[in-house]
């Protein structure tokens, strides 16, 4: 797909704007500061409803506006889209796809595919585990939109779960010395009736304990269950992106690396055919396609086989192991949030040992991988490369510039003309005073 | 901002469920033009369930009794009980007009966020209903959510030793409504939880 047309109101600072595109390669020139990134920043809102840059929406409504309108065109293997956005902070925005409001906005989504790669992608290298869960997870709702719904159970989940967990690390010690100083049974045994606790068998003292820890069993289960399918959704798409961000870094790099990618759960998974969980295997336990019991074709949907299953079984034996450490520290240890997407260039790990440009290539080679991903799932995203070159030597950018030159659109920005390679020219813009000209 | 009396009805009536300020406002408003009588009407009525209105000592769903109508009708099966949250959960499965049980409300569910744990719910309760082995099948009707699910799997696993079945209603997709409206995470997921049709 690609678009044929973006026209702002008020968007960022733009009062208004009207840019015709083709397919092919677009650049937006201009020097810092003139409005280039708001561009980008504008096609990826209408793809995801949100912001590579921000986490709300009021930044992106010009100062001193009230909202901000986003129109978009696209032309694409199902037909020609209008998609219009109006951004109202704080409000629910409303959306129209070809003149029609839609009852909810987030129905747009999917509507335009794009793959951004942005100077704040270098956090993906560089920063928390989180950013790398977040683009896993980004990956995986826009293949199957499913995951928002397991993403966002997952996560009120793990919040229940860890105000049980500080509640209950707090009583129990209380419990714990009130017990040890006056103790009579009689007392203890209505405790146990009032909170209806079920017997356990697990560790910790005394009725109260065992109260709490049923009701910890109860969010064990909804947490082993949403966190499986989360889990099995991660581990099932790091196995077909891996070759991708592979192929991506060795051509920008011209066969230096090679780059890897490892999912590191934060509990031993279970092996096909070998040790039970709670063993020591970790990795992300799936070397080469062997370990898929759906094989291709059932991608996305595997959690329908055995291997949902086994994982939440691990995943529940590995939070009744790591209990003890939980309630004490009052944080929830095990689960598809304390998981790592590792990444290394060559022997070593990205985080703390590749160099700038090396971790820049290989955050755009995450990139260029999710743009492979969703091309072959269906038709191609829009690619947005919002100040790549700059960072890249001479060789990396024109390999890159070879690579992309087959993508279906490709929009490129640059604050100097000179970065960008001659090959990947395509039709340019000045972007400058507010204005987008067509440039020679 | 309105005079005292009337911003005192806007606050009050704002403070119900469902109702935002602009909601408030419009009802209020309405209320003085109507007749008077209707406002008074309206009073009494509020007056009288406050005053008469009780909670069921049995199962915990309203009643104008020490006990609710279905606790005291002798035609309703003793050995089933449907656990809800609320009783307007009690009302949605009494318009099934099939179930010819008894009832069960907890109250709400367990939030540990809002600090609500088993402690808070009528869970001790249920458990004495249990005990004279009348009971022999619990149906978890709490709600299709993760709190309801956390509440149901908290129960099925205390109940367990007991003997009693326990049962939870399917959830997927919504009955009623076309394939074709189902959005596409609702669909997705019951994709996800499809079973075996063994026919
Ligand atoms: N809500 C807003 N209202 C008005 N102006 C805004 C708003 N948000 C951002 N801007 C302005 O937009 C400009 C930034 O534009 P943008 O990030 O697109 O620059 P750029 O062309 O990508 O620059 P660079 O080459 O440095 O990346 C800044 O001058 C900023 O003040
Ligand atoms: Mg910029
Ligand atoms: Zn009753």
């Amino acid at each position: 797909m690609h678009l044929t047309r973006l026209a702002l109101t008020d968007f960022r600072s733009y009062v208004s704007a009207d840019l015709t595109l083709e397919a092919g390669v677009t650049t937006l020139i201009g020097p810092n500061g003139e409005g280039k990134t708001n561009l980008a920043e504008a096609i990826g809102y209408v793809a995801t409803l949100g912001s590579h840059r921000v986490a709300t929406d009021a930044p992106l409504v010009r100062q001193g506006a009230e909202r901000a309108i986003v129109r978009a065109a696209i032309a694409s293997g199902r037909g020609n889209a209008l998609i219009e956005i109006e951004v109202n902070p704080g409000r629910a925005n409303r959306v129209r796809l070809n003149r029609t409001p839609l009852p909810r906005a987030r129905e747009i989504l999917g509507v335009l595919r794009t793959v951004l790669f942005a100077p704040e992608d270098l956090a993906l290298v560089k920063g928390d585990p989180g950013e790398r869960r977040r683009f896993l997870d980004d990956l995986l709702v826009a293949r199957a939109p499913r995951y928002a719904a397991v993403r966002s159970d997952y996560e009120r989940i793990v919040r229940q779960r860890t105000a049980l967990l500080k509640s209950a690390g707090a009583r129990l010690s209380r419990g714990g010395r009130v017990a040890a100083s006056a103790g009579p049974a009689e007392s203890a045994a209505s405790v146990d009736a009032r909170s209806g606790a079920a017997p356990s068998t697990r560790s910790g003292t005394g009725p109260a304990a065992s109260a709490m820890a049923a009701t910890l069993d109860a969010w064990d289960d909804q947490l082993a269950r949403v966190g499986a399918e989360l889990l099995a959704g991660r581990l099932s798409l790091v196995r077909v992106l891996r070759p991708h961000v592979e192929a991506a870094y060795a051509a920008v790099s011209g066969d230096r690396g090679p780059a890897g990618i490892a999912y590191r759960p934060s509990f031993a998974l279970p092996v096909p055919g070998g040790p039970p969980p709670g063993d020591t295997a970790h990795g992300d336990g799936v070397p080469g396609g062997s370990a898929a019991p759906g094989g291709p074709g059932t991608a996305g949907m595997d959690s329908m086989g055995g291997k949902g299953a086994d994982l939440e079984a691990a995943m529940r034996e590995a939070l009744q192991q790591a209990r003890p450490g939980e309630l004490e520290r009052g944080v929830c240890l095990v689960g598809p949030h304390r998981d790592e997407l590792e990444l290394r260039v060559g022997e070593l790990p990205a985080r703390g040992y590749a160099s700038h440009g090396e971790s820049w290539s290989l955050a755009l080679a995450l990139r260029l991988a999710a743009y492979e991903l969703l091309r072959t799932d269906g038709e191609d995203p829009v690619l947005i490369l919002d100040d790549v070159f700059a960072e890249l030597d001479a060789g990396r950018r024109d390999r890159l510039a070879v690579l992309v030159a087959g993508a279906e659109q490709v929009i490129v920005t640059a604050a100097v003309p000179a970065d960008v390679p001659a090959a990947l020219k395509g039709i340019s813009y000045d972007v400058g005073g507010g204005t987008i000209t067509r440039g020679s | 901002m309105y005079e005292g009396v009337i911003q005192n009805l806007i606050d009050e009536l704002g403070r119900l469920p469902g109702v935002g300020p602009k909601g408030a406002q419009r009802i209020a408003f309405h209320l003085l033009a109507a007749d008077p009588d209707d406002a008074r009407k309206l009073a009494a009525a509020l007056l009288e369930v406050t005053e008469r209105v009780k909670f069921c000592r049995t199962c915990g769903n309203v009643a104008e009794a020490d006990q609710c109508r279905i606790c005291l009708d002798p035609r309703r099966d003793p050995s089933i009980i449907c656990v809800v949250e609320e009783p307007k959960d009690v009302a949605a499965v009494e318009k099934i007009r099939e179930y010819r049980g008894r009832y069960h409300v907890l109250g709400g569910a367990i939030s540990p966020i809002d600090g609500i744990g088993p402690e808070e719910l009528r869970i001790k309760e249920l458990m004495t209903r249990l005990a004279d082995g009348t009971v022999t099948e619990l149906i978890l009707a709490t709600d299709p959510n993760l709190e309801g699910e956390a509440t149901a799997t908290y129960l099925a696993r205390l109940i367990k030793p007991t003997g009693v079945r326990v049962t939870r209603p399917a959830s997927g997709l919504p009955v009623g409504g076309d394939l074709e409206y189902a959005d596409e995470v609702t669909l997705g997921r019951a994709f996800e939880g499809r079973r075996l049709l063994d026919v």
